[in-house]
């Protein structure tokens, strides 16, 4: 390979792509080409660099410039300027990377959103190309799968992940290196490693980020596991939606094997171990590791009572360890540096690092890791810049469908396993969803709710018919239909429906509605008694009402409305017919007056002034 | 690609692919800056920019950046080259044909020699 002057390295990830990052990498290539640079200056694609809201990203090495909300045409300034000149084009410079103007002042580090976040899991996301094996070995890659081979036991590798402190970063933190140890100590010629790829959370997708951008860590992490537990087949449960997550993971495989780090005598050692990809179908369910090994060997995907855990009867009734990718991602790094090197990072019962999903009311969106232990609000402010408008940030829901809400009087928390839990929330897969004043907690609560109804197997009626009660409770409420018994019915229910359904998206998904009930009861109680949404957002509490004083009548309203609700001359003041309005709200974006407020109480049928 | 057997041989691979991506990341031990404006590029600036890779690249020269830069202001004496490495005055060495380039290389960048009869200026131009 030839010695390249630059390299642009273009963020690939799912959020990227469909930023458009194709069409500005073309044009990369093709301005590259025509100032004759195609073969000094080389364009890699990378997997997701965390800061998806603000994509397609490049950055232009050596000199670590970012640059971010490329397009075609800014792909052409760049190589014009930066490749051809070293000039940075500022327009384009990464949030907060702004006031670098000139090359080499700065180094990435500086800025917020990388200074406080540790990369371990996301080591090579971003950074490498994750077709090439070479340049995963150049950042270490198969080191820790050598070393454990060759030098370590199977039952030194289980201990240093003992050591380390690893729990698992699926949902539930189970200690990695304890179920391992559970798994070896079962006789049985045959035992099965897998890999939960399903990643079911709305709005996580650290997953599918690791395995588009660094799929051989994976495979790696499964060897080494596969050793150590002593199996010698291992498999890769994949969501058919993660297309290129599946393509480039079968690539690592081929080869990891023409490598000989896959296959018949590994390192050529006795040990032997190959991997293959499972397709599923998406459901929720099928991340429950019982249902997802009944879905592998091709049944339906429902879950089955525990005990007998999966170490014991897993897969084909042999023994099995199931871990999630995030966890996995977190192995071969272990190995190679240690388990003291791990435990320098996060907190003494959750070490490590941890990968979250921030989406919903906050600048910068996207995948960020850090140190277990940080507070939320270094999370939020420091590291998620804040609320995008400079609004108050009103709570946290974190865990998904399984988790609960943390208001911000709470920000000060560090994020760890058993401080959220303490408040009622939980870790679960990193999924972090931010809210504020105009979010609703019934409404939140419905919403995961309604996931969950969908979601839910069938197999066993509190989960079946429990959750849809809930449901209808919580429409019933925001519908404006709710009463006060209506409230302690769902506080029961809930109960009934953690203590007896089967499995866990059972037992979990009474969750958001306890964590909402417990912080934010007044806001159901508002609905029932007052007749009030406190967040405007429930649309039977709420109306559009013009204001007379500032309306110019412009007819702007009128136009854009659906329904034809508003009335008024041209230059006369406008009027919302409440009895036609269905409250989608647009008529308020359009007001450039403001004219046009949101009210609750909702303004019974039309108002005459 | 036969199997890997040893730590050794994956040692090689990893220095191998090191090399290659060490050119993406700073903190070098300087830079050859080549003027690459538009009088610049029509004095053949663009087979000098490629020399220079192409020699640091036999001679296995990895923490050294090669950036591109706008014209120089130095038209008369293109193509046009400076090479900067840590610690020192920068050295501008003007009439930078493929051969020349390589003579820089040789004596400046590995002997730690200014090639005098090349030298435009030295300092911050
Ligand atoms: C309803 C439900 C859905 C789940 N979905 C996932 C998932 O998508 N990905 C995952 O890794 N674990 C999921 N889990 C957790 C797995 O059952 C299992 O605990 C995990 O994969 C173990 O890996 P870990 O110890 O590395 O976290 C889910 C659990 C439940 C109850
Ligand atoms: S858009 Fe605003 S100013 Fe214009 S008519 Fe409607 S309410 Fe009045
Ligand atoms: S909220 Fe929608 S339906 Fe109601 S008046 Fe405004 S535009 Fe019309
Ligand atoms: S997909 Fe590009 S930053 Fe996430
Ligand atoms: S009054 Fe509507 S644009 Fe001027």
């Amino acid at each position: 390979m030839a010695l390249k002057t630059n390299t642009i390295l273009i963020c690939a990830g799912g959020g990227c792509i469909s930023a458009g990052e194709e069409s500005v990498k073309q044009a990369f290539e093709r301005k590259l080409k025509e100032y004759g640079l195609d073969t000094v200056v080389s364009v890699v694609e990378t997997g997701c660099m965390g800061a998806c809201s603000l994509g397609p990203l490049a950055v232009v090495y050596p000199d670590g410039v970012y640059y971010q909300k490329l397009t075609p045409k800014a792909a052409e300034k760049i190589v014009e300027e930066h490749i051809l000149k070293g000039r940075v084009v500022p327009e384009y410079l990464f949030e907060g990377e702004k006031e670098k103007l000139t090359i080499k002042e700065k180094e990435p580090a500086e800025i917020p959103f990388f200074a406080k976040q540790v990369k371990i899991a996301l080591r090579n996301v971003g950074v490498i190309d994750p077709l090439s094996i070479e340049e995963y070995i150049a950042r270490d890659g198969y080191f820790a799968l050598h070393k454990a081979l060759t030098q370590m036991t199977p039952e030194e590798v289980i201990k240093e992940i003992k050591d380390s402190g690893l729990r698992g970063r699926g949902g539930a933190g189970f200690p990695t290196g304890l179920k391992w140890e559970l798994a070896r100590q079962q006789k049985s010629d045959i035992k099965y490693m897998i890999c939960n790829a399903d990643e079911g959370d709305p709005g996580a997708f650290m997953d599918r980020s690791i395995l588009e951008g660094d799929p051989h860590s994976i495979v790696e992490a499964m060897t080494i596991a596969g050793y150590a537990i002593g199996a010698q087949k291992g498999f890769v449960y994949v969501r058919a939606e993660y297309p290129l997550a599946i393509e480039r993971l079968q690539k690592a495989i081929e080869t990891a094997h023409e490598y000989g780090f896959l296959g018949e005598n590994i390192f050529g050692t006795d040990f032997s171990f190959d991997i293959e990809i499972r397709i599923g179908a998406g459901a929720f369910v099928c991340g429950e590791e019982t249902a997802l090994m009944h879905s592998i060997e091709g049944k339906r995907g429902q879950p089955r009572v525990k005990p007998p855990f999966p170490v014991q009867k897993g897969l084909w009734g042999k023994p099995t360890v199931i871990n999630n990718v995030e966890t996995l991602s977190l192995v071969p790094p272990i190995i190679h540096k240690g388990a003291a090197w791990f435990r320098q990072y996060g907190t003494e019962k959750s070490p490590g690092t941890k990968v979250f999903a921030l989406a919903g009311k906050i600048k910068n969106t996207g995948l960020v890791e850090v140190p277990m232990g940080i507070t939320l609000r270094e999370l939020l402010y420091d590291i998620g810049g804040g609320h995008p408008q400079g609004k108050q940030i009103k709570a946290v829901q974190t865990g998904g469908p399984s988790g609960g809400v943390i208001p911000a009087e709470y920000f000060d928390t560090p994020v760890d396993y058993e401080s959220l839990g303490k408040l009622g929330a939980i870790m679960g897969s990193g999924g972090m969803i931010v809210l504020d004043e105009d979010d609703c907690m019934v409404d939140v609560a419905k919403f995961f709710l309604e996931f969950t109804v969908d979601e839910s197997c069938g197999k066993c009626t509190p989960c079946r018919e429990g959750t849809k009660v809930m449901y209808d409770i919580l429409d019933k409420i925001t519908k404006g239909e709710g009463t006060m018994e209506d409230i302690e019915k769902l506080e029961q229910l809930a109960q009934v429906i953690k203590d007896s359904s089967l499995c866990g998206l059972g037992q979990t998904a009474p969750n958001p509605v306890l964590s909402t009930l417990k912080y934010y009861r007044h806001e159901y109680e508002a609905h029932v008694k007052d007749g009030v949404c406190p967040a405007k957002k429930c649309k039977a509490f709420i109306s559009y009402v013009i204001n007379p004083e500032k309306c110019v009548g412009c007819t702007a309203c009128a136009r854009v409305c659906p329904t034809n609700a508003i009335h008024g001359e041209v230059r006369k003041v406008h009027e919302i017919d409440q009895d036609a309005c269905v409250r989608c709200g647009s008529c308020i974006e359009v007001c450039r007056f403001g004219a046009i407020s949101k009210v609750t109480p909702a303004v019974v049928g039309s108002i005459s002034r | 690609m036969s199997k890997v057997k040893s730590l050794e041989e994956l040692m090689k691979i990893k220095e191998q692919a090191l090399q290659n991506i060490k050119m993406r990341e700073a903190g070098k031990r300087g830079k050859i800056v080549v003027a690459m404006g538009t009088c610049g590029i029509a004095a053949g600036a663009k087979d000098t920019l490629k020399a220079i890779v192409e020699y640091m690249n036999e001679m296995k020269i990895d923490d050294i950046a090669v950036v591109q830069s706008g014209c120089m202001g130095l038209c008369e004496v293109e193509p046009t080259i400076e090479v900067a490495l840590e610690g020192q005055e920068p050295v501008v060495y003007g009439n930078v044909t493929p051969e020349n380039a390589k003579r820089i290389i040789q004596s400046h960048i590995l002997e730690g020699k200014v090639v005098s009869d090349l030298v435009v200026k030295r300092g911050e131009v």
